[in-house]
């Protein structure tokens, strides 16, 4: 599992993808998965990280992490 | 280390210079009061979901009713259409405020006249009028609305040898441009029908014809077709006055004005397009005024608005019961209502909000209920902020028709509760309860005991 790592990814949650001219919008949580993602962070990692960042739980992460991987192949910035 | 706030992760591709078919997005900003109740403060102490009704918006749009008609024409009575509504408490409201009661049972019939309404205020309309509802109606000098020929023929035939009089109208259908015509109520005004049964009625002294009476249909969006409603009634009544010498007392325009709901599949916001109360009354009253009633022999005109009355009087608050992913990508968000408790999600595009504050971040999402079928969708398009289980949504403008149409199936019917003028809430119907479900039902001996096969 790999993020594209030609994508750029703004501060404010605007990410533009180069080798499609595709651009997408997310919250805080996500900028901070992509970014995690580009540092070649795991599933497991990532769930780590935010536990401690956000108010959450590592169950209601790995649900909500699933749900946005597929989001994310879905746009094809997520290769297998 | 401080935590942050946690939002689940969103994404949302960019589609610049597409439009959008998912309306304008004025649906997000958070409901979290009701009036002055939290909605939080409503779902803890009465549960989810939970119908909440506006003592103050029914009094509010009566009063703005009467005064569209009352200041542009001398006599005018309202009469509150049971079915949309018929609650007790709620028909009691319409009742202070000086409504008449229009039903279309026994069942009703009955319930109005528990309401304490006299039987001289009470319109009886509806195809299914047995000898024994109409034996009664005649008894309480209540408005019989003849629907067909064989309920006239009955009511003959029951008051014949006695002195006994009904005080009775015919429903009238008629062409007024809008398709489907409601023809399969009351007489057909462009065949002569209706101008038939005028004449048999008046040919029997028991039966006293008072009214004409028309409905012609439902959430209309056309002021000229209550114009051209009123000329054919007024037709007949000029034509009964020159023919017969009998002025006709008051002609009933039915209900059918539009709430300010959206339609399925209008691209339009409701409250842009439908026209007001004061639209109807013009177009109704200045035709009534430009018709050559004598001065001193003007008809009452009486409505039996349902919907514009009390739609935007009551909400349905609920809670988040899940959210998933489809097949094909969209975001489905299931809530603890479904179409069991708004029957009326199969007509209208019902505005949803939010009742606690989000980010500005929104998804496109599909809302369905609790039920295991597929048809329980309450809005297949709809663009909300990132919903987790257990948030909780308002329902807006919900007051016609759900609370009676509603359906007990899987799922059991929750309170119904009162803001009154106050603030204060009131239960206005309990929860229904297992112990409510099974209460009608029997148990013969031999199937009581499920270990002992006969
Ligand atoms: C005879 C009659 N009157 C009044 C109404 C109330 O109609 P609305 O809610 O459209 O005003 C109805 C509803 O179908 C009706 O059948």
């Amino acid at each position: 599992m790999q993020i594209n790592k030609n994508i750029a990814i703004s501060e404010s949650g605007f990410i533009f993808n180069p080798s499609n001219g595709d651009s997408f919008s997310t919250n805080q949580v996500g900028l901070e998965i992509i970014r995690l993602l580009k540092d070649d962070k795991g599933k497991s990692e990532i769930v780590s990280e935010l536990v401690n960042k956000f108010q959450t739980d590592s169950a209601t992460l790995e649900k909500d992490l699933g749900d946005f991987f597929l989001m994310l192949r879905n746009f094809q910035l997520l290769n297998e | 280390m401080i935590q942050l706030p946690y939002e689940r992760p969103f994404i949302q591709k960019l589609n610049t210079g597409s439009m959008n078919k998912f309306g304008t997005k004025t649906e997000f900003a958070p409901v979290t009061h009701l009036e002055s109740v939290a909605v939080s403060k409503i779902i803890e102490e009465y549960g989810s979901p939970c119908f909440v009704i506006s003592e103050r918006q029914i009094r509010k749009n009566y009063q703005n009713a009467v005064r569209a008609f009352k200041t542009r024409y001398p006599k005018i009575q309202y009469a509150w259409s049971y079915k949309t509504n018929y609650l007790s408490a709620v028909c009691n409201v319409f009742h202070q405020e000086g409504s008449w009661a229009e039903v279309v049972s026994i069942f009703e019939y009955n319930k109005a006249i528990q309401n304490g309404v006299d039987g001289s205020k009470i319109i009886f309309n509806g195809p299914d009028k047995s000898e024994n509802d109409l034996a009664l109606a005649v008894k309480n000098k209540s408005m019989i609305h003849i629907d067909h020929f064989d309920e006239l023929y009955m009511l003959v035939a029951l008051l014949e040898g006695t002195d006994q009089k009904a005080k009775v109208a015919i429903r009238v259908n008629m062409d007024t441009g809008i398709y489907p015509m409601w023809d399969r109520f009351g007489f057909n005004y462009e065949n002569g029908q209706a101008w038939n049964a005028i004449i048999k009625i008046l040919a029997h002294k028991e039966l006293e014809l008072v009214g004409l009476h028309c409905h012609i249909g439902t959430f209309m969006l056309s002021t000229s077709a209550y114009a051209t409603a009123a000329y054919k009634l007024c037709d007949l009544a000029i034509n009964i006055k020159s023919k017969y010498g009998l002025a006709i007392q008051y002609l009933d325009l039915g209900g059918g004005f539009a709430s300010s709901n959206t339609l399925k599949g209008s691209y339009l916001q409701g409250a842009d397009i439908i026209p007001s109360v004061d639209d109807y009354a013009e177009a109704i009253t200045s035709t009534v005024l430009n018709s050559s009633f004598n001065k001193d022999e003007l008809p009452t005109i009486i409505l039996e608005s349902g919907r514009v009355l009390i739609d935007d009087a009551a909400w349905l608050i609920g809670t988040v019961v899940a959210t998933k992913r489809l097949s094909d990508g969209r975001r489905a968000t299931i809530m603890d209502f479904g179409v069991n408790l708004l029957f009326n999600a199969f007509w209208y595009d019902y505005k949803i909000s939010p009742a606690q504050e989000f980010t500005h971040h929104t998804e496109d999402m599909v809302i369905y209920g609790p039920l295991c079928m597929n048809i329980d969708c309450i809005r297949e398009n709809i663009n909300l902020p990132l919903l987790n289980k257990g948030d909780q949504v308002v329902v807006h403008k919900v007051g016609a028709y759900n609370m009676t149409q509603w359906m007990q199936f899987i799922q059991m019917r929750p309170k119904i509760v009162l803001i009154d003028m106050n603030g204060k809430t009131h239960i206005l119907r309990e929860n229904e309860s297992l112990e409510t479900m099974i209460e009608l039902e029997r148990m013969p001996d031999h199937l009581k005991n499920i270990n002992s096969k006969v």
